[in-house]
């Protein structure tokens, strides 16, 4: 009965192992190093693609297991981009800035430096100060340290109040997107400090590396790869113990739990803040790997997405948040990329691009009546054969 | 020898009157023929004058001619005429005097008189007059515009000598007041002016605050002592009107005082000076502070290879020798206090009047967050269902009166016939909605969130697919257009005007259906306990299919009431989606009241932030949704709450 | 004996409606008690009020032997201060194993950190098991509850607010839609918890209450009309009159 946390959860092994050997495949067939099937861009959709997977097994721990529909994660998400962004976008400009400083006759002073620095990046919001919030831009271990610490802090602050009055289902939801919401359009103003709609871009390129990007970009992809099984690995045990039983509890009764004598706010409000870090780590992997992140991201919209893949791949099981992450985006990225066949009807011509989202809608509809357990539901019909006999 | 006198008199004034029957406005064209002929601005003012002052009746054509350039003069013998083209290039004369017939002229017989636009404008401004007296009240109007657009010293006089015939009422309070306003600016007598002012002190009007501000403009001046002029006051250096930094560019300017070296200007002179590597002695590789650069750019301003650094000391001796001095342009002091007090009178005013043009506005943006949310308290509020597809209903009512549009060109009728069948077409949806997808949900709220997520999405991208992505108009009728305008600060649009009578409307409809009809009846009860509900007689699944269908039709008018004033696009219900659940959160879920109150809350704050913050309307988004986190905090239920065990879990 | 839960003159009102009105109520530690009364009568609200899901209007409620004051406290803390309830429709984890049910709510740190990192030992493994046969599902350990019968459900429930080890125990109609011979164990398993705890049996069922064989308080109108023993309470002419209708 007392065995080790990966004995008693055999699939987590066998996830861990089906990560490894995609990464490894990946790896040979790349261009970086390998024999160049997988394009470079490619590359870098699967590594996004592992970024969405990690933030979705987050919010399977918050949906799927502890029963709060957060429609806010993605705001986590974009934030660690923001984090990491803001480094990238500051060194990078301040090398190409050095470097065009020194042609001069003069060596460059740090006020030449700073203020060609902000004339690059605030250019173009009509301003060349730097913003308070640029204080530590230069310094890659701090931006790294608010990568986690900015969504978390706003997880901690927002949920305190959110879960200390008692705010529950469906209003909860409805609180988390409209957080969402106010930070996006927050986002879109200039005088957000972060360049309003322009958002940060060139974040594809390392400071400072002159390795090609089809190198980088399996950099990227291992460190997604890592991140992803680091964190299945915590979450998986986070749910397999007590701690996991107090927040299933939660989810199914927490009026239940809370006369057990569990402060049923404080484990929502560290589940919440754990996987609003999480989703910080994901974003500031995915953003790097996308080149560019605006407030457009931000929006509400694209953590209900996030609660579709997770749906479609079926609640409760981290497995299943991954594979219905995996198979929609990448399905919708096909999709939405043009490259599927349009399909002339004679009279009309179905357009994928266009229909495509309408068909998620409506497979979401299907999805949430038909089979709530999602893809992962299927596998645990096949898994579960012998409990349905001693009913 | 009295007699003779007088007979001469008499004689002369006879020949003048004789002569004058015959050419009186020639005689005059004549007397200043010199000046018309020169045409020059400066000097054709008292030409203007002197035709002006004939009070001849036909001076009016004469300048209207004049400033059309139709003013022909013959060479021959320097007559003024007015000239048409004949058919064979020559010109059929007509004199000013009577309109006669004066023979033709070839055009090489003839100059045209072609007044430069300076001159023109002095006509136009000697014209005023006469159309401040024209019959036609229009163009008295017309008159009134144009000076009030450009008032000058000269048109004072006229105006006040029209006064007094004036016959229309409303042109005649035009005239008093523009009277007023351009005697405060432009009399010639202090008292006047300042009674004038006094008199209007307080008005709203924007024009009286654009006459007071050119009185009150004021240029800084750089004295050493107290300057004899109309002193506003004394600028104070490091004030936080006046920095160090402009007190000093300022003095720069006035030329007492050397100007700073710029950072430009000093990496210019130590660039212009390297040699062998080195500035006055300083390795280039090591100038790269600014302090470094300094000491490199003083020791080339030792050797006199550059002008001296200007030293925060030099800058405070040169500061401590002059003093500043805001001095009015308007030299009666008298006339400037009388203005300033006014002003502040009348801005004391305005924001008052601003005050409330801010509630209008709040009011206004709550009847339409009310509107958004109203059919969400019945399927929300009432029913307890969520329905994420709710903005999309919105939408779909929008764009059901763009297509009414499309075959009923005439907008009243099309507004009135959209209505209808915007409930119709969104009732039916809303049923659809709620027999295929709710009703497998009931007391799943979070799974019915959801999957009207995903209705929500299809919805949208169908109406992206049949629509378009650009925004569709739809045109309120005619007498929709215009606002209602009580003064210059407070006005609000007829449209504001409509959509919060409908608002009014629907909470009469909801309070009517809820209370006093079955299906209110029904729905309460259904909502409450389905089962007993059943067992009284009541079909569950009618009741929840209507209502829901009530809610959602309720939703569609909501969205040709919307698509009036907003963008009718694809996305236009999901700008509306999360400020209506906010609404009905915020009130208090199940109560019509709560809701409205939530609508009115939201809307005040919202139009309370832009106002102190007008330049950025999604902040003020931004901290409503941050105030609604924190009102929660205060009261989780809303402001009109159910309490004890019925609101319980 | 000690007094180890002392109500007095609480009143609770939900808009103008008095559901408790200056309710009085005294119980010692180690004493069973059944709490009867009509609809209405405010049973349900008094143990909403005792475990702090519902804050009183005025009045005070004092726990234990340092007598502190439970008006404020979180229902957590109330739980953890050692007043274990028990809702009247069966309550339990129903996704879970009897197993994962009985650890959750056994007597441990409650603190998240500590949760998270809680590693059960033998003896919680022994403890877990002895509860379960103390409810007769010594055998169903690892079936997922939601599997058990409704009786089975109830019991486990009680199991849990056993495993809680709490000094008073509020029991919501336990013997709802049990079978005779589940209530007798029911009944068995009540006055055993009792000898070393207090417990409050609210229940419609006067054959129930009178196989417990305590002292029995009748609530109505939400205050007391009556308290003794079940005889001397049915003999009551007010107690009648309030069942019976005047």
């Amino acid at each position: 009965m007392n065995r080790s946390f990966i004995a008693r959860n055999p699939s987590v092994l066998i996830f861990l192992a089906i990560l490894a050997l995609f990464t490894l495949v990946v790896t040979v067939l790349s261009e970086g190093f390998g024999v160049g099937l997988i394009s470079t861009s490619f590359v870098k959709v699967l590594g996004k693609t592992l970024c969405l997977c990690l933030i979705a097994i987050a919010m399977d721990l918050i949906w799927g297991y502890t029963g709060i529909l957060s429609l806010g994660h993605f705001a986590f998400f974009g934030l660690g981009g923001y984090m990491i962004g803001m480094w990238l976008m500051y060194e990078r400009t301040r090398l190409i800035v050095v470097n065009s400083l020194s042609e001069g006759v003069l060596p460059p002073t740090p006020e030449e430096i700073t203020a060609g620095i902000g004339n690059q990046i605030f250019g173009v919001v009509g301003s060349s100060d730097f913003p308070l919030i640029w204080a530590f831009a230069d310094s890659l271990v701090l931006q790294l340290t608010f990568v986690v610490l900015v969504p978390g802090l706003l997880a901690l602050v927002f949920g305190w109040l959110a879960f200390r009055s008692r705010v529950t289902g469906v209003y909860l939801s409805i609180l988390t997107q409209a957080m969402t919401l106010g930070l996006s359009l927050y986002l879109f103003q200039n005088a957000s400090g972060l360049r309003g709609n322009n958002g940060l871009s060139g974040l594809q390129n390392l400071p400072g590396v002159t390795a090609p990007q089809s190198v980088v970009s399996l950099w990227f992809f291992w460190a997604s790869a890592l991140a992803l099984g680091l964190g299945y690995l915590l979450i998986a045990w986070v749910v397999s113990g007590k701690f996991g039983s107090v927040i299933r509890g939660i989810r199914d009764n927490e009026a239940r739990v809370r006369f057990l004598g569990y402060s049923v706010e404080t484990y929502k409000l560290v589940v919440f803040t754990l996987t609003a870090c999480i989703a910080g780590i994901a974003g500031a992997l995915y953003y790097p790997q996308a080149g560019i992140i605006n407030p457009a991201e931000v929006a509400p919209i694209a953590s209900i997405y996030l609660a579709v893949w997770v749906a479609i791949g079926g609640r409760g099981r981290l497995y299943g948040a991954v594979i219905g992450t995996a198979f929609v985006s990448l399905v919708s990225s096909w999709f939405t990329g043009g490259q599927a066949p349009d399909v002339p009807l004679g009279f009309y011509t179905v357009k994928w691009v266009d229909w495509w989202l309408f068909l998620l809608g409506l497979s979401f509809v299907l999805v949430t009546l038909y089979a709530p357990n999602g893809i992962g539901g299927l596998i645990d019909l096949l898994k579960r054969k012998p409990r349905e006999t001693d009913v | 020898m009295k007699t003779l006198l007088l007979a001469l008199c008499f004689a002369l004034s006879l020949s003048t009157w004789l002569s004058a029957e015959t050419t009186p406005v020639q005689d005059v064209l004549q007397s200043q023929r010199a000046l018309i002929e020169k045409s020059s601005r400066r000097t054709i003012g008292p030409a203007i004058d002197a035709l002006v002052v004939s009070g001849l009746p036909q001076m009016q054509n004469v300048l209207e001619v004049w400033q059309a350039k139709d003013m022909w003069q013959r060479r021959a013998d320097g007559l003024f005429f007015t000239a048409t083209k004949n058919a064979d290039g020559t010109y059929t004369l007509q004199s000013f005097d009577d309109g006669a017939d004066a023979g033709t002229a070839a055009s090489t017989d003839l100059k045209q008189l072609k007044p430069n636009s300076g001159v023109r404008a002095m006509i136009a401004t000697a014209l005023v007059q006469f159309q401040l007296s024209d019959p036609d009240p229009a163009k008295r109007a017309d008159a009134l515009n144009s000076i009030a657009r450009d008032p000058e010293v000269a048109l004072l006089k006229p105006l006040r000598a029209s006064i007094a015939s004036e016959t229309d009422a409303n042109v005649l309070a035009r005239k008093t007041r523009l009277e007023r306003l351009m005697t405060m600016a432009y009399d010639s007598d202090i008292p006047s002016r300042v009674a004038a002012i006094t008199e209007m002190s307080g008005d709203l009007g924007v024009d009286f605050r654009a006459t007071l501000n050119p009185i009150l403009t004021t240029t800084r001046v750089i004295s050493q002592t107290q300057p004899d002029a109309n002193v506003a006051q004394e600028v104070l250096v490091g004030s936080d009107a006046l920095t160090h930094k402009s007190a000093y560019a300022l003095l720069v300017a006035a030329g007492d005082a050397p100007a700073e070296i710029t950072a430009d200007a000093r990496d210019a002179a130590l660039q212009a000076n390297i040699e062998g590597g080195r500035i006055a002695g300083f390795p280039v590789a090591q100038l790269s502070t600014e302090a470094a650069r300094d000491r490199a750019y003083d020791a080339l301003a030792a050797g006199d290879l550059a002008p001296p650094r200007v030293t925060q000391a030099d800058i405070d001796a040169s500061l401590a020798n002059f003093r500043f001095f805001d001095v009015y342009t308007e030299p009666s002091q008298a006339v400037t206090t009388a203005a300033e007090a006014a002003l502040v009178e009348s801005e004391t005013r305005v924001a008052f009047s601003q005050a409330a043009d801010l509630g209008l506005d709040a009011l206004s943006l709550a009847s339409i967050y009310f509107l958004a949310a109203i059919g969400l308290a019945i399927t929300f509020g009432v029913m307890g269902v969520i329905n994420m597809a709710h903005g999309e209903f919105i939408m779909m009512g929008a764009y059901t009166g763009y297509v009414v549009q499309l075959f009923v060109p005439n907008h009243t009728a099309s507004i009135l016939l959209a209505v209808p069948l915007a409930f119709a077409v969104t009732f039916a949806a809303g049923v659809a909605l709620e027999r295929l997808v709710v009703r497998w949900l009931y007391h799943r709220p979070l799974e019915t969130l959801l999957a009207t997520f995903g209705v929500s999405i299809a919805l949208q991208q169908l109406a992206k697919n049949i629509f378009g992505t650009q925004a569709r108009p739809l045109t309120s009728p005619a007498w929709l257009d215009g606002a209602w305008v009580i003064n210059d600060v407070v006005a609000i649009s007829y449209i504001r005007i409509a959509i919060f009578i409908l608002a009014l409307l629907f909470l009469a409809l909801f309070l009517f259906i809820m209370k006093r009809t079955r299906l209110g009846l029904e729905t309460r009860a259904v909502t409450q306990n389905p089962r007993m509900a059943a067992s009284m007689g009541i079909n569950p699944d009618r009741v929840n299919m209507l209502s829901f269908g009530l809610g959602s039709g309720i939703a569609g008018i909501a969205g040709v009431a919307i698509g009036l004033f907003a963008k009718v696009t694809s996305e236009m219900g999901s700008d509306y989606i999360v400020q209506s659940f906010m609404t009905v959160v915020v009130g208090g879920v199940g109560n019509i009241w709560g809701t409205l109150a939530g609508a009115v809350m939201i809307g005040g704050f919202q139009k309370g932030v832009e106002f102190l913050n007008p330049s950025n309307t999604l902040a003020a988004q931004t901290y409503m949704i941050v105030f609604i986190i924190i009102f929660i905090q205060f009261r989780p239920r809303g402001i009109i709450a159910l309490k004890g065990r019925a609101a319980g879990d | 004996m000690n007094t180890l839960l002392e109500v007095s003159g609480v009143t609770v009102s939900f808009d103008g409606f008095r559901a408790i009105n200056n309710l009085s109520f005294q119980i010692a530690d180690a004493e069973l008690r059944a709490v009867i009364g009509p609809n209405g009568a405010g049973k349900t609200t008094f143990m909403d009020i005792v475990t702090g899901k519902t804050r009183p209007d005025t009045g005070h409620i004092l726990w234990g032997d340092k007598s502190l004051s439970l008006i404020g406290m979180s229902e957590a803390k109330i739980a953890q201060a050692g007043i274990g309830r028990k809702f009247q429709k069966p309550t339990v984890f129903e996704e879970q194993t009897v197993q994962e049910n009985l650890m959750m709510a056994l007597r441990k740190d409650r603190a998240s950190l500590a949760v998270l990192f809680f590693k059960p030992s033998t003896s919680d493994f022994e403890r877990v098991e002895d509860l379960a046969e103390e409810i007769g599902l010594g055998e169903a350990l690892l079936r997922v509850s939601g599997e058990l019968s409704h009786g089975q459900k109830q019991w486990l429930e009680i199991g849990m607010l056993l495993a809680q080890e709490p000094q008073l125990l509020l029991v919501d109609e336990p013997a709802a839609g049990m079978t005779p011979a589940e209530r007798e164990k029911t009944t068995a398993i009540l006055v055993e918890a009792a000898k070393t705890r207090a417990v409050v049996v609210v229940e419609h069922d006067m054959e129930f209450v009178r196989r417990l064989n305590c002292k029995v308080t009748v609530l109505h109108e939400g205050a007391v009309l009556a308290e003794g023993s079940l005889d001397h309470v049915t003999k009551n002419q007010d107690v009648i009159d309030v069942y019976l209708g005047r």
